[in-house]
């Protein structure tokens, strides 16, 4: 197994910095909100101010009341300080409640978005895009981008605004003493940017090992059943210890030395100039000894001049990951629509079924290998087809372009004699029932699956629908019957049980063309056979396509279309291709050569 | 939110010298912070009025020193927290990690894969942040509280009680936001649980929600859990915008109450300039802890869900294992007995399996048919122990499987499963699953048994093709064969297959039934299969219905009873006559003769 971190895992990290593009992106999801952001910065900053005057009215209250003797000027300091206490407490409460509101909504809004989106992609989107992916981006990224509307954002604007007040109050306070203390700022500041070198480096690093711990474990779970099966728990936890989550362990470990290092280095410097300000203050170098005032004052901001800056360095970090974020929710926004309903699409009225592949030629927009050429087939009104290939061939292409999942790259498909690109997909999919091979349930009750066919069914309607099915038996025997909540991990229904369920939904939305894209693929013979006869009453005026691997399911179609390699080989009943003695008649020879007498 | 915070202790155990060293250094630091304040009482009662150069060099050398040692002691004090909390994340990821994947298919049938991975993720961050930050945040808040404490009482008590008049109000205010918040957290938990499974099943399920123009109903759905979220999260923002200002309005309270009367005290002469500014310089020192009070709660809180949620998972025992003193499997015959095992899934389920008794000898094929759901699959999952029986006993070579070593019993077992995962990892890694050492001559020849060879090698790197979400994307045939090569490379006594043909084409049929037929080659097989052309030339067939076995015996002796098997083989057999049929037919008219069916290889190698 591999030691170092996959190669697709640190493809996902972007190494840009600051994108424009990015921050016209959340300005227009920030937009909506202008008029609360804008009295958050104004409350930002008068608590900002607010903050600044204190030590000042320290020093008022020390050197004009308690030097100077004056319970007076003591009184209006002490009131005056309370008066911005109050202001900056009323300040920032209206800014953390605005602020975490805006990012909550802005939060909210992109996630409504990138669902929308998602149910608008198309379906080979999703062979590349995992579920933990989706996942990941809607909810990890999204937090992201909240915590830094909600804490960061603004932060930055009163970082600078204090750092500006302070300085303005300290100069006004005491020229020499200030550019003394602004001594060690250079220092400072190359202490910052060797330690950002280091961080950022180290910090990307330390994203793509636990992105790494995080697929593993995820791995390791969706397939526990066959780790088990291998007895693959004692290997995998070693590589887990001893590479993946160690890598994690060691980057980590480096960026907290590096913390743990810059961070006490700031607290120095400013006791420096603490120093500094005490000895060359006190002595009276420049000339005059400081008051008791300004000397308290002075130590009050240092501190609070150093916070903004030890602040600032950090706020990078959050800026850093927020970008990185940003750039992977915005670039699944930015997936294109594959198919989109045209502005001047119209309803389609009820159907008569008639579908008509006209000269057709696709290929998936990842490969240029075209699955279907030139591909040509008339469905009559009430027609049952049956497609017959190997995999691999181009049949569920057939039935995806039917359905809209794509639209072909070249050539038009016609239902009832109007182009597939002209109607909305709504009004298309309503009046088409589509079972699938790979039968997915939802979390809920056998019947609220049932249901997702029509959604206002009644109870008789479902139980109906199953028993066309031959469903209905063992529905019942479940310990709640169709109350019977279906799990994600499977344990109560088998595959077969889980394609009849799917087929009883597909039923019940009574459709007018129905695709069965081998439905019945892991249904026992016995049950088969229920739902075959069923299928003659309920194919009777509908139009059918139906794709399966056992040629017992298609030998009564009305007609039977052999396709290879994106083209018709052959078509015609069951007896008229036995008669060609063509591709579907040794397909049909080997399914039975093997059996007895 | 204490208890289960003090289930923490047992992950912070190993690391109870460091932690107390951690400890000794923040003592360290707290002293040194509660000495600056003295040095500024002394700079302006003896230094600045006097212009004492003396005493304002001693001070700023004492400040220095002090900045210098403070500066030490940080630097190991940080190292150190972080250290442990990234060790005690370590641990925990580590025995999440062995306790998930050994839990047994029991536990994973019935909770979502999500879940658990948000829970290996999230809650194991927020544990970090909480025993990195959040622990030495609490002990600093404490021990300089004590100190404070003790300082100003011992200056001047009477000042002392006026200035911490408003740290009443806070710590009330604080435990109050401690108590009303964990409800909120619970709220957002749920919902942020709710959302995720909204999410991913929609992503899981997106071909059944398009085919069935499902869009809008799935949109309502989201927005709805998207809502509920908003709305949880916009509750705790009211409690949460209340108490941030509020610790650091009543810290300057704390400051205005000192200034005001300890002002009057210094003009009356009861107290020094330089007193007063060191009385507010201490209780300044507990403004930042105090700011960050807030936050500290929140992190608690967080942390508390996720040890909780963490601990759900790690207190569930994962009932099947080896017992202690279990057998250590020898080389296994294959022998396979099953006694009177009548097995459920859970209690409240209605049983799966009913008295099953069988007696499989070495090297034989048993097949099972039956309707779908009638516990053919947990039948064969009981074998390796995927499941534990509630009646019976099940023996490998008269060895009853819970009393083995289980890895010895799993090992020469191969299964090949209905559905194939394949991991994340190139091609010939998957096939190695089983064997991690194996060499690549035995996994090209295992490749080759299971027909899969020719295809791997036509990819664009052959062997060493990625397979998965970022690499190749294989059909459900490759990955079949892929499979069974892996069960092959295993070389295992006894082979479980179940239905793992249904999903393939006939052609593809034919060619992992060629692999699978070498497969069974002197292997104890069990075969699950719809098709009686599998089935027929087993040993024995098994015929279930409702969790029994309904039916057993050889092909021969199966048709001779007028049972549930003849009428599944009727029903194919109406299939095979009209075959017949239809080739005396087309014989009958003379083209059968011309051209006889015999392209089974050309077909087999396209």
């Amino acid at each position: 197994m591999a030691t170092e971190i996959p190669s697709y895992i640190t493809e996902d990290l972007p190494a840009k910095g600051f994108d424009p593009k990015m921050v016209s992106y959340l300005i227009h999801y920030a937009k909506p909100y202008r008029g609360r952001l804008l009295i958050s910065l104004v409350m930002m900053l008068i608590a900002s101010a607010a903050s600044v005057a204190g030590p000042y009215l320290v020093k008022v209250a020390l050197d004009g009341g308690l030097a100077g003797h004056s319970t007076s000027v003591l009184l209006m300091a002490v009131l005056l300080y309370l008066g911005a206490a109050v202001v900056q407490w009323i300040a920032t409460y209206v800014r953390v409640n605005l602020m975490s509101r805006v990012a909550q909504s802005v939060v909210f809004d992109l996630r409504r978005d990138i669902f929308r989106h998602l149910q608008e992609l198309s379906l080979s989107f999703f062979n590349h895009y995992s579920v933990g992916r989706v996942i990941s981006r809607v909810m990890g990224d999204v937090s992201v981008l909240r915590d830094f509307l909600t804490w960061a954002l603004l932060a930055v604007a009163r970082d600078l605004f204090t750092l500006i007040g302070i300085l303005a109050v300290m100069l006004s306070m005491d020229l020499r003493l200030s550019l003394l203390t602004f001594t060690v700022l250079p220092v400072m500041v190359v202490a910052t940017v060797l330690f950002k070198k280091q961080a950022q480096d180290n910090y990307r690093k330390a994203r793509a090992a636990i992105s790494w711990v995080n697929s593993v474990l995820a791995e390791n779970i969706n397939g526990v059943r066959v780790v088990q099966s291998f007895s693959r728990q004692a290997y995998n936890y070693i590589r887990f210890r001893d590479v993946v989550n160690h890598l994690n362990l060691t980057l980590n470990l480096r960026a907290a030395r590096l913390a743990s290092v810059f961070f006490p280095t700031i607290d120095f410097l400013g006791n420096v100039a603490l120093g500094l300000v005490v000895y060359l203050g006190g002595t009276a170098v420049f000339g005059e000894h400081i008051t008791a005032g300004v000397l308290v004052a002075f130590i009050l901001y240092i501190n609070r001049f150093f916070d903004p800056i030890r602040d600032l360095s950090q706020r990078y970090d959050s800026f850093q990951s927020t970008m990185a974020s940003g750039e992977r929710i915005f670039d699944l926004l930015a997936v294109p629509v594959e198919v989109q309903d045209d502005p001047k699409a119209g309803d389609l009225p009820q159907l008569r079924g008639e579908i008509k592949f006209d000269h057709i030629s696709f290929h998936y927009p990842d490969d240029e290998q075209p699955v279907l050429e030139d591909f040509n087939l008339h469905v009559l009104s009430g027609e049952t087809v049956a497609l017959v290939g190997r995999t691999g061939a181009g049949k569920s292409t057939v039935v995806k372009l039917l359905s809209r999942f794509h639209d072909p790259t070249a050539g038009s498909i016609f239902i009832d004699g109007r182009d597939l690109r002209r109607v909305t997909q709504a009004s298309l999919r309503q009046q088409m029932g589509i079972v699938l091979q790979d039968p997915f349930l939802f979390s809920g009750t056998v019947k609220e699956n049932i249901r997702f066919g029509k959604l206002n069914a009644s109870d008789t309607e479902i139980q109906e629908a199953a028993q066309a099915v031959g469903a209905h038996e063992f529905i019942q025997r479940l310990y709640n019957g169709y109350d019977t909540p279906v799990e994600e991990g499977g344990g109560i229904l088998s595959v077969g049980q889980r394609q009849l369920i799917s087929f009883a939904r597909a039923l019940l939305a009574d459709p007018r063309i129905l695709i069965l894209d081998e439905a019945t693929s892991s249904v026992d013979t016995q049950t088969e056979r229920i739902i075959q006869q069923a299928l003659a009453r309920l194919l009777k005026g509908r139009t059918s396509v139906v794709i399966a691997h056992r040629l017992s399911t298609v030998v009564n179609a009305n007609r039977i279309v052999v396709i290879e390699d994106g083209r018709i080989l052959e078509q015609g009943t069951h007896t008229e291709l036995l008669a060609k003695q063509g591709p579907y008649f040794r397909l049909y020879s080997m399914r039975f050569e093997e059996l007895p007498e | 939110m204490l208890k289960p915070l003090l289930r923490l202790t047992e992950f912070l155990y190993p690391y109870r010298y460091r932690i107390a060293a951690s400890l000794v250094l923040l003592l360290g630091l707290t002293a040194a912070q509660m000495v600056f304040p003295a040095v500024i009482q002394k700079v302006i009662d003896q230094g600045l009025s006097s212009g004492d150069t003396h005493i304002l060099v001693t001070s700023t050398l004492i400040i220095l020193g002090l900045g210098l040692g403070s500066a030490v002691l940080s630097y190991g004090q940080r190292f150190l927290t972080e250290w442990v909390a990234n060790h005690v994340a370590y641990d925990i990821r580590n025995r999440l990690f062995d306790h998930i994947q050994n839990l047994p298919f029991a536990y994973h049938d019935h909770i979502s894969s999500g879940q658990l991975i948000s829970r290996c993720i999230e809650d194991v961050r927020s544990i970090q942040v909480f025993t990195g930050q959040g622990v030495l945040e609490i002990v600093r808040i404490v021990l300089l509280s004590f100190a404070i404490l003790v300082v100003l009482f011992t200056a001047n008590a009477h000042l002392a009680w006026i200035a911490l008049l408003p740290m009443i109000p806070m710590v009330i205010v604080t435990i109050q936001y401690g108590i009303r918040i964990e409800r909120f957290y619970l709220a957002i938990d749920n919902a942020l649980g709710e959302l995720s499974s909204r999410l991913q099943e929609n992503v899981t399920g997106a071909q059944v929600v398009r085919a069935f123009a499902r869009e809008p109903y799935e949109i309502d759905r989201f927005d709805s859990a998207n809502r509920t979220l908003f709305s949880a999260r916009i509750a705790t923002i009211g409690e949460w915008s209340k108490i941030m200002p509020t610790t650091t309005f009543l810290v300057t309270i704390g400051t205005l109450l000192i200034l005001w009367f300890g002002g009057q005290m210094v003009l009356r002469g009861q107290l020094t300039l330089g007193e007063l500014v060191a009385f507010n310089s201490y209780l300044l020192l507990l403004s930042m802890p105090a700011q960050n009070l807030g936050w500290l709660v929140n992190t608690a809180g967080e942390a508390s869900a996720g040890v909780q949620r963490i601990m759900e998972i790690l207190d569930r025992k994962p009932e099947i294992q080896s017992p202690p003193g279990a057998i250590h499997l020898p080389a296994l015959q294959g022998r396979v007995e099953f006694r009177d095992v009548s097995f459920n899934y859970t209690a409240e389920k209605s049983q799966a399996l009913h008295h099953i008794d069988l007696t499989v000898e070495p090297n034989q094929v048993v097949a099972l048919i039956g309707p779908t759901g009638s516990g053919k699959t947990s039948l064969i999952n009981l074998i390796p122990r995927f499941y534990d029986i509630q009646e019976g006993a099940i023996l490998i070579d008269g060895y009853d499987v819970k009393q083995v070593d289980l890895t010895s019993l799993r090992r020469q077992i191969g299964i090949v499963l209905q559905t194939s995962l394949l991991f994340s990892t190139t091609i010939r890694e998957n096939l190695a699953y089983g064997r991690p050492d194996a060499s690549l001559d035995e996994i090209i020849t295992a490749a080759k048994s299971a027909q899969a060879h020719e295809f791997i090698l036509a990819l664009p790197d052959g062997y060493e093709t990625i397979v998965g979400e970022r690499g190749v994307t294989l059909s459900g045939g490759q990955r079949q064969r892929i499979a069974i090569g892996r069960a092959l490379l295993m070389d295992p006594r006894i082979l479980i297959l179940d239905d793992s043909t249904s999903s393939v084409d006939t052609q593809t049929e034919h060619q992992i039934q060629a692999a699978l037929s070498r497969l069974m080659e002197g292997r104890t097989t069990f075969i699950i299969a719809q098709r009686l052309s599998t089935v027929r030339r087993a040993d024995t067939i098994l015929v279930m219905d409702q969790g029994r076995i309904v039916e057993r015996g050889t092909h021969a002796v199966l048709l001779t009873q007028d049972g549930l098997y003849r009428q599944i083989y009727e029903l194919q057999l109406r299939d095979q006559e009209r075959f017949q049929e239809e080739m005396e037919h087309i014989s009958g008219s003379g083209i059968y003769d011309s051209e006889p069916p015999d392209n089974e290889d050309q077909e087999a190698s396209d």
